[in-house]
């Protein structure tokens, strides 16, 4: 019989095996489930595995998909390192996407091709501002963020749906609730011909790096964590509690909002109901198969980005329903967890 | 021992217990007679604790056998210990805060009885025993002590033929050390068997006419306490006889620290408020504070290390300098660093190297901008280590990695090496092995003879006797006038635990010091 056991000190091989083990585990419960549907298991995993990867152009929209994921994972893991469990990123999205698409909506013809970095920097801004609301309610009011940050994503997809169907709504767009598309001068500017990269990969790139400067190098960066693993040595070494909160909640909106602005200046190139695509929930599963590291969350974001293409490979080539991506995540996500119970415990066989 | 024809109440025989990384009992024997009171003497870390937990079915040994009244028994389960006739009474109590004595009884027994009926019962039992309690008062109306009296009503309410009692005094005033031990005679001498957990050697002589010795998790001795010496028992607990200290006589400074009348009422709703503390540490003395846990001090801590900011009542300066609003971090720059009780997830962060735990009081390795140098980081870890002689994996070694003393001598000597004008210490060596303790009070003298003020706040009055030059007792929030060492006795200083002092004009001399 099989039989857990503590182990002495956490497992540092685990902590890195565990992720690993889950996407075995995920891939594994994978291939069961296409043969349950009836389908060949091979073209199954191909759709997610292989074909995202297969041409110039397939790797270019699985950086697409990435990009947004990496940028909001980065922020998710500054709130949830310092133990502030932000889970309104979509939200922040969201605010970030009307905001720069507000702006973007100013642009005209004449604009200048700086347009673009305003619109990045108003998603920037909502982002933090949606986040701040948080921060707020939780340092004044000691609101928890879990269920503020939770609730106000569906504030924010009323805002979104309310300006789409209302005041920005498209006069010449044969009444579909979608805003104007943006000016040419407002478009994130593109890393190569034929693909639709941009500059948001190098962004959210250099923000993995900083994020990493900020962690394991700065005086800050270390407060911050303190107080996620500590809080009483937070407040014993004088690192201020809301300063850390603040931060944390400011940076990841700020990410987030990032994020929105690359998607509706970017790949969308207008507002349109269906601006909110899941990522910011979809990120949470990305810090965590991260392991909150910056470089683990890069191999991540890249890996559920996959499940995002291959999902709608699998629909369009298998013809299963398109919610086999969240199938796919949750499933990873659920390995995840229970893999992580080997970095604490270890599997003893029981002699009889 | 016993008569041949009588079994022995409790009998252990080869009990081992390993756990992954530690073995806690190796090989144990442990024979207790009725109406013995036997005293289980060890340093933390032991086996004391496994071993009280194997008996009284919380924890099952990998191997040996438990005999009970001559029986062999396989204690599943504390409900099992307690059908058998062992009770046991925890150092951390369990009891609900919001329910009266009675209704907390009430949970642990048989569920047939009526409130009434328990209540009844409960007025019958303090009575045969002088446990002074009132059935129908709520939990949290209680101090420590009479919360302890409701435990151990409890546990003879079950009527055991063997009660456990895991440090019993480590929350009393030396009265009501006392009389516990009233109680604990008078139902030793009606026969039932007593487990006295411990390691003050006073009391085990007072109390218990066997003992045995455990460290390592084997034991090293079965012997009557009443025949040995200290030295002889802390031969047997420790391998060594404690190092003596030495303490020099030495005129006092100039004052660091002052406070006068400091008011402040506590963050927390079942904390205890300040009321018009007056304090004075000068350079170059060691200065104590006594009482019972939850009367204040914890508040007094926050207060003075600057962790409770808040605006408070009166004055509180340290060489002229007002600390009144200055956080933690302001009043370190002032040279006023502190030793938290907690040592994990306060002192230091669990999960963290000892280098990164350097960081939360001190920033020789913090360059321009909050740029962590790490390679100085752990330099300067790595001579801490191999100056305050710190058992640990290098400074990358976890904090939770390292055993209570190893940790604190790392924490007691991150706050020393900072040189600080002002050092105060909370309980430093609780929970710390003799060999640890002995170190840390010898680095904290030598600093008190360079010239640093030193506050140390502990409940052990053998530690305060031996430390500190003048002595201060803490009761209801409320802080006594100072009495030098050579007037503190443990009846004054018990009284005065109580919240009975008299008046400063009514001391002689032990006041006209503080007033200086």
């Amino acid at each position: 019989m099989l039989r857990l056991e503590a182990r002495p000190q956490p497992s540092r091989a685990w902590t890195y095996a565990s992720p690993l083990l889950a996407i075995a585990i995920t891939v594994l419960l994978g291939v069961l489930l296409f043969m349950a549907l009836g389908k060949d298991p091979v073209r199954g995993l191909q759709m997610f595995f292989w074909e995202p990867i297969k041409t110039k152009y397939a790797l270019g929209e699985l950086m697409v998909k990435a990009t947004p994921l990496l940028l909001i994972a980065l922020g998710l893991a500054v709130c949830f390192r310092s133990n502030v469990w932000n889970i309104g990123a979509e939200g922040q999205f969201i605010i970030g996407a009307v905001c720069a698409g507000g702006v973007a909506l100013l642009a005209d013809k004449e604009s200048g091709r700086w347009m673009w970095l305003a619109v990045v920097a108003a998603g920037m801004l909502g982002g933090m501002a949606w986040a701040g609301l948080t921060a707020v309610l939780r340092d004044r009011f000691n609101a928890s963020e879990i269920l503020v940050s939770l609730m106000l994503v569906y504030v924010a997809d009323m805002v979104l749906s309310y300006l789409v169907y209302g005041p920005w709504k498209d006069p010449a767009g044969f009444n579909f609730p979608q805003s104007k598309t943006f000016e040419a001068a407002t478009q994130i500017p593109r890393l190569m011909s034929g693909s639709r990269v941009s500059v948001g990969l190098l962004l959210a790139l250099a923000a993995a790096a900083a994020l990493w400067v900020f962690l394991f190098r700065t005086r800050a960066g270390f407060a911050q964590q303190v107080g996620g693993l500590a809080p009483a040595a937070a407040r014993y070494a004088g690192f201020s509690s809301r300063r850390a909160l603040w931060t944390a909640l400011l940076v990841s909106g700020a990410a987030a909002g990032l994020a929105g602005a690359l998607e509706v200046a970017g790949p969308i190139g207008q507002l349109t109901p269906y601006v909110p695509a899941g990522y910011g929930f979809a990120a949470i599963i990305v810090a965590f198969v991260g392991r909150l590291h910056p470089a683990g969350m890069v191999l991540s974001a890249i890996l559920m980005s996959m499940f995002y293409i291959g999902g709608e490979l699998a629909q369009s080539r298998l013809g299963l329903p398109k919610s086999i991506t969240g199938v796919f995540q949750g499933l990873l996500l659920f390995c995840l967890l229970a893999c992580d119970t080997l970095v604490t415990y270890r599997l003893r066989l029981r002699k009889a | 021992m016993s008569s041949p024809s009588q079994a022995s109440r409790l009998q252990l025989a080869g009990i081992t217990k390993r756990y992954p990384s530690v073995v806690a009992n190796q090989n144990v024997d442990l024979r207790v007679e009725p109406g013995q009171a036997h005293a289980v003497l060890g340093e933390n870390g032991a086996g004391k604790s496994t071993l009280m937990k194997i008996i009284y079915g919380a924890v099952k040994p990998d191997e040996g056998h438990i005999e009970f009244n001559g029986k062999p028994v396989h204690i599943r389960n504390p409900q099992q210990a307690r059908a058998l006739g062992i009770s046991m009474v925890f150092q951390h109590f369990s009891l609900f805060d919001t329910l009266s004595v009675a209704e907390n009884v009430w949970l642990g027994l048989d569920k047939s009885l009526s409130l009434a009926e328990v209540t009844r019962r409960i007025e019958a039992k303090a009575s045969e025993y002088g446990l002074d309690i009132a059935p129908d008062r709520p939990v949290h109306t209680l101090s420590v002590g009479e919360m302890q009296r409701v435990e151990i009503l409890r546990a003879l309410l079950t009527h055991p033929q063997l009660l456990i009692l895991d440090e019993p005094t480590s929350v009393l005033t030396p009265q009501a050390v006392d009389k516990l031990f009233m109680v604990l005679n008078k139902l030793v001498s009606q026969g039932c068997s007593l487990l006295y957990i411990s390691h003050k050697l006073h009391e085990i002589r007072a109390l218990c006419s066997a003992c045995t010795v455990l460290r390592g998790g084997q034991v090293t001795g079965v012997c009557d306490p009443r025949q040995e010496s200290n030295a002889s028992l802390s031969r047997l607990m420790i391998g060594a006889e404690p190092p003596a200290l030495a303490h020099k006589a030495r005129a006092p400074g100039p004052v660091v620290l002052q406070a006068q009348g400091l008011n402040l009422v506590s963050e927390d709703p079942f904390g205890m408020d300040l009321q018009g503390i007056d304090l004075q540490v000068h350079s170059g003395e060691v200065v104590g504070i006594a009482g019972v846990s939850g009367n204040g001090q914890r508040e007094l801590m926050y207060a003075l290390s600057g962790e409770d900011a808040r605006p408070l009542g009166g004055s509180l300066s340290m060489e002229g300098a007002s600390l009144v609003g200055l956080g933690p971090q302001a009043r370190r720059q002032l040279g006023l660093h502190f030793v938290p009780e907690e040592r994990l997830g306060r002192g230091a962060v669990p999960a963290m190297s000892l280098a990164h735990n350097l960081l939360l009081t001190r920033a020789e390795s913090v360059g321009a901008g909050g740029w962590i140098r790490t390679g100085a980081l752990a330099e300067q870890a790595r001579g801490l280590i191999e100056r305050f002689r710190v058992k640990a994996g290098g400074p990358h070694a976890a904090a939770q990695s390292l055993s209570g003393g190893n940790l604190q001598k790392f924490i007691v000597g991150r706050e020393i090496e900072a040189q600080p004008r002002l050092l105060i210490l909370s309980q430093p060596t609780w929970g710390v092995d003799v060999g640890a303790a002995a170190q840390i009070r010898s680095q904290v003298l030598a600093l008190r003879d360079a010239g640093c003020a030193v506050l140390l706040v502990s409940e052990e009055l053998d530690e305060l006797f031996e430390m500190c030059d003048r002595l201060h007792v803490i009761a209801k929030g409320r802080l006594s006038p100072s009495l030098d060492r050579e007037q503190a006795t443990v009846a004054r200083i018990g009284e005065w635990m109580s919240g009975l002092w008299p008046s400063p004009a009514q001391l002689d001399t032990g006041g006209a010091h503080a007033q200086a």
